[in-house]
């Protein structure tokens, strides 16, 4: 019994950090935001459940078990939010691509 | 098991840690922001890890806490997008948010 | 045990490095969402270290509400960012700030080089006293028993802080409603957040509170946690931030400070001395200390992240 459930540690727990790795790469080569999001939800939301899964077995009592889940719920909940508000204006260039002023509100001033 | 949670924490917070060249890359705002989500979720996936491979209950919640935060932040700082490139956002809810700050506009005055 | 140097090396590295680069960026956006990482990196450390309580703190001021306050500070700049690039320092200043920052990086190593072998510790004298003061948790028996001056002031010093920003308001504005507050247009996305989260970060905050007694935590990463709650409310527009004129707020931000000082004058008589707890009664007392610390601290906290007041029409509405 012990050992099946370390092997299902050691499984998941590789898993997650495959999807990391994956998640990282991603970000990295993904040629525009929308595509990198994507990345990143998989390393957040498969990464870090694999990892939750897989110390799940390991740790001493339900409670310690629970809050290992509402680690992962709580990241769950705002990679989906961070997700949906980026996607929304995922194209907001830097500011130092162009690099002047625009008449903005307080521009006149100076 | 220690030793291979423990390994396992540190590829972890490698992998995301290389991630960070999105932060020094860019080029938009967003993608500076992903990076470092990437790296706050790692981060917290290396501390569970490295909690139960070292038996220090506290470590989870250090790992709560940065999940807790974490999302509070990056909520922040997509909501901070917009403004912080003193532009406004390119679509038609420019006008509350240009609006929101209110204190450019004040100092002119 | 070489496995673990390694891996402390490769973080000490990757943390300098990213130092660097935040200083060296010139975009002000860049270089908070680079110090965010930084803490978030520096959490990860204090824990290698074994200094919990520590990593708490920076997890929960470092990566959250420093980062909001920063953003809000890049935010007021950005008009004026540009027109600063253009005006650098001639090269003679910036030599001489070069200079006297390696000065007081070499001084700050000399320090941490020099110190004595077995470096000087009052760990074990903190140990030994411990147990007068009913907590579990060295560091909170530190704070509240027997440095209790200084946490008294540390929580005060937050007034002073937040008067700073509010005395950057404009006349007209004074008494209103703060308006630093990133609000994005409304999403079902956001507002979800708002609601689900803050229940969970109540219960993580008070938590941290209640084990700080016996545990790593303690009153300020849960006034924290708090005050993150209330600003996510406020930015995703479910509430609005309240007029800064309310008596009700004004006496929620000096009623920890009051009650600390309240319990320590009163120990001059029930304990002889200032701060003192009388015996057989300080952990009682310390936990009511924190309970209401933490609600001061909380609110102040907030309320340095909403910013200076900006007038009482409703934020996001235009007049």
């Amino acid at each position: 019994m012990r050992l099946a459930l370390d092997i299902l540690t050691i499984v998941a727990v590789s898993l997650g950090a495959i999807f990391f790795l994956a998640g990282t790469v991603g970000l990295l080569r993904f040629p525009d935001t929308l595509t990198r999001l994507h990345a990143l939800t998989k390393a957040d939301n498969l990464g870090l459940g694999l990892v939750v899964l897989g110390l799940l077995p390991q740790v001493s009592g339900p409670l310690s078990a629970l809050a290992l889940l509402a680690v992962w719920l709580l990241a769950l909940l705002s990679g989906s939010t961070v997700g949906q508000l980026l996607a929304g204006k995922a194209a907001v260039p830097d500011p130092d691509r162009a690099p002047t002023l625009t008449p903005g509100a307080g521009a006149s001033h100076d | 098991m220690p030793e291979f949670l423990l390994g396992a924490a540190a590829f972890v917070l490698g992998t995301v840690a290389l991630g960070l060249m999105r932060l020094l890359r860019g080029p938009g705002h967003a993608d500076r922001m992903l990076s470092a989500q990437l790296l706050g979720t790692g981060g917290v996936g290396a501390l569970l890890l490295l909690g139960v491979a070292t038996g220090v209950g506290a470590i989870a919640e250090v790992a709560l806490l940065l999940a807790l935060l974490a999302a509070f932040a990056s909520v922040a700082f997509v909501s901070g997008i917009q403004r912080s490139d003193g532009r406004g956002p390119p679509s038609a809810t420019a006008p509350a948010a240009a609006d929101s700050p209110g204190e450019h506009r004040r100092e002119t005055a | 045990m070489t496995n673990a140097l390694i891996v402390d090396a490769a973080l000490a590295l990757l943390v300098l490095g990213l130092a660097l680069w935040v200083i060296a960026t010139r975009a002000a956006y860049r270089a908070v969402v680079g110090f965010v990482a930084y803490g978030l990196l520096m959490a990860i450390i204090w824990v290698r270290l074994a200094a919990v309580d520590v990593a708490m703190t920076e997890a929960a001021l470092g990566t959250g509400l420093t980062g909001l306050l920063l953003l809000g500070a890049a935010a007021r700049l950005a008009p004026y960012e540009t027109a600063e690039f253009d005006r650098r320092p001639g090269r003679g200043l910036r030599v001489l700030i070069g200079l006297l920052c390696a000065a007081v990086t070499l001084g700050l190593a000399a320090v941490v080089l020099l110190l004595p072998a077995p470096a000087p510790s009052l760990a074990s004298l903190v140990a030994d006293n411990l147990p007068p003061t009913g907590v579990g948790n060295p560091v909170t028996g530190v704070l509240l028993a027997h440095r209790a001056i200084d946490t008294l002031l540390e929580s005060v010093v937050l007034l002073p802080a937040l008067i700073g920003v509010w005395s950057v308001a404009a006349n007209p504005a004074w008494g209103g409603r703060p308006g630093s507050l990133p609000r994005p247009p409304a999403s079902s996305a956001l507002t979800l957040l708002a609601q689900v989260l803050p229940p969970f970060g109540i219960l993580v905050g008070i938590h941290l509170v209640w084990n700080g007694a016996d545990d790593p935590g303690g009153k300020f990463q849960g006034a924290t946690v708090l005050a993150a709650m209330w600003i996510l409310v406020l930015i995703a527009g479910l509430r609005e931030a309240p007029a800064l004129r309310e008596r009700r707020l004004r006496v929620l931000l000096v009623v920890g400070a009051l009650v600390f000082i309240g319990i320590g004058a009163s120990g001059i008589w029930l304990a002889g001395a200032f701060l003192a707890y009388p015996e057989g009664y300080a952990k009682p007392l310390i936990l009511a200390i924190e309970a209401v610390l933490t609600l001061s601290i909380a609110a102040t906290l907030g309320l340095l992240l909403a910013g200076p007041p900006a007038g009482d029409r409703p934020i996001g509405t235009t007049s």
